[in-house]
């Protein structure tokens, strides 16, 4: 076992974990935010999208020791509880960017670091471009796609 | 997975002397092959050493005429980096095609370049640019560091450091990805040095990433696309998998060539 510490959503956390754990499992099991998904486990899908250091990167296919000392932030970092919801979350509900869910977390972490990387400012094609690693099996795209934009535009203010 | 232990050392040095001790340690750097490659127990390292705490291993800097980049570079970086972009603009553009962007935040140029996928990118980039990767023990040119399937001229404790990529007139690579992966299915690197010309084939070849002569031979003549109409190559020593034929993957190396090189007359 070895003995992690990191910062999850602004609060100190700290674990004792085997190596094999990987960030989504200490994120889920440890610390029991269930937001993030497992979703295929091969880095592919992207459910599993948080951010480490300000980016974007796929809690699947790192361990949590990787993190020691990181700044992280999940999905449920984005909002204080019974507040107003994240601009990009609310571009989600106001746009029906989901049906089922489930890859929802991961795709507002990764329409969050689109904008943080692109702008506020963005088109179609590049939304299109940049979501190449999160998977809706649902494909609702269209609605995702729609929402990421407005949610740029909204971030802005 | 099998379960592992890990060490974090903070120089190259001390990574190397550990890699002496224990034979069957693995380094890590980004871990975006080598940690999926654990998951399906394809690999079970009793000992990983992460590179991640090492100082100076990251970096993006012009040496003279020579782009050098640091191994644990990540992709991002070197995608989005003013210095390679103004330098070596094709490189930056195969940085930016790696992946997805979160693999991009992880997967760096000195651990693809040591795994040496046959589908990966950059070896083409170094091929075809005609780089030199540098070792804490020598330096080895990209002709002699490629050695087939996930093999390098890379001896028991060698460690990258850094890639040197020399600055060329013109370059170009376009890559047909494979939709699933992103991978490439065929990658060619294009680029012209003075009179040195380079055609790099990744993804195609039955033994990794390797240089089309005959290509080079007739744009040698003149560097545009028109050289090498009517020029393909054999199907014979292409890969074959669900993916692709070896005749697929032969006409697409003549297909991307012309394209490349099209692009970096353009």
């Amino acid at each position: 076992m070895s003995a992690v510490a990191m910062t999850v959503n602004g609060k100190p956390v700290t674990g004792d974990v085997d190596p094999r754990t990987l960030l989504v499992q200490f994120v889920r099991e440890n610390l029991r935010l269930t937001g993030t998904h497992v979703g295929c486990d091969t880095s592919q899908c992207g459910a599993c999208v948080v951010h480490v250091n300000g980016k974007a990167v796929k809690s699947c296919t790192v361990f949590a020791w990787q993190c020691e000392g990181a700044d992280v932030v999940t999905i449920e970092g984005l909002a204080e509880a019974n507040g107003p919801l994240h601009p990009m979350q609310e571009a989600f509900r106001e746009h029906h960017g989901l049906q089922c869910g489930y890859c929802t977390p991961g795709m507002i972490m990764a329409a969050i670091d689109i904008v943080n990387r692109k702008g506020n400012e963005l088109d179609e094609h590049t939304i299109r471009h940049e979501l190449e690693g999160n998977i809706c099996r649902c494909t609702g795209y269209h609605n995702i796609v729609k929402a990421i934009a407005a949610g740029a535009r909204a971030m802005a203010k | 997975m099998y379960a592992f232990k890990f060490l974090r050392p903070e120089t190259v040095r001390q990574a190397a002397n550990l890699l002496v001790k224990h034979e069957e340690a693995k380094l890590l750097a980004g871990g975006h092959t080598l940690i999926p490659t654990m998951k399906l127990r394809l690999a079970g390292p009793p000992l990983l050493v992460d590179l991640s705490k090492i100082e100076g291993l990251s970096g993006i800097e012009m040496k003279g005429r020579s782009l050098v980049i640091g191994a644990m570079t990540r992709h991002n970086e070197v995608a989005t980096s003013p210095v390679v972009k103004e330098n070596i603009p094709a490189l930056a553009a195969l940085a930016g095609q790696i992946g997805d962007p979160a693999v991009r935040h992880m997967g760096t140029i000195g651990g693809s370049i040591a795994n040496n996928d046959p589908n990966a990118d950059y070896p083409a980039a170094c091929l075809g640019l005609g780089a030199t990767i540098v070792t804490n023990k020598r330096r080895i040119k990209a002709d002699d560091f490629f050695k087939g399937l996930f093999e390098t001229a890379l001896e028991p404790a060698e460690i990258i450091t850094k890639v040197m990529f020399p600055k060329v007139n013109k370059a170009a690579y376009v890559k047909f990805p494979n939709p699933a992966s992103r991978y490439a299915l065929v990658g060619v690197f294009v680029s012209k040095r003075g009179s040195e010309i380079r055609v790099a084939v990744t993804g195609a070849g039955g033994n990794g990433v390797f240089r089309v002569t005959s290509f080079e031979e007739a744009l040698k003549k003149r560097f545009g696309a028109k050289s090498l109409e009517g020029l393909s190559i054999p199907a014979d020593g292409m890969g074959s998998d669900i993916h692709g034929s070896a005749e697929y993957r032969a006409h697409l190396v003549g297909v991307l060539a012309r394209r490349a090189v099209a692009a970096a007359t353009a």
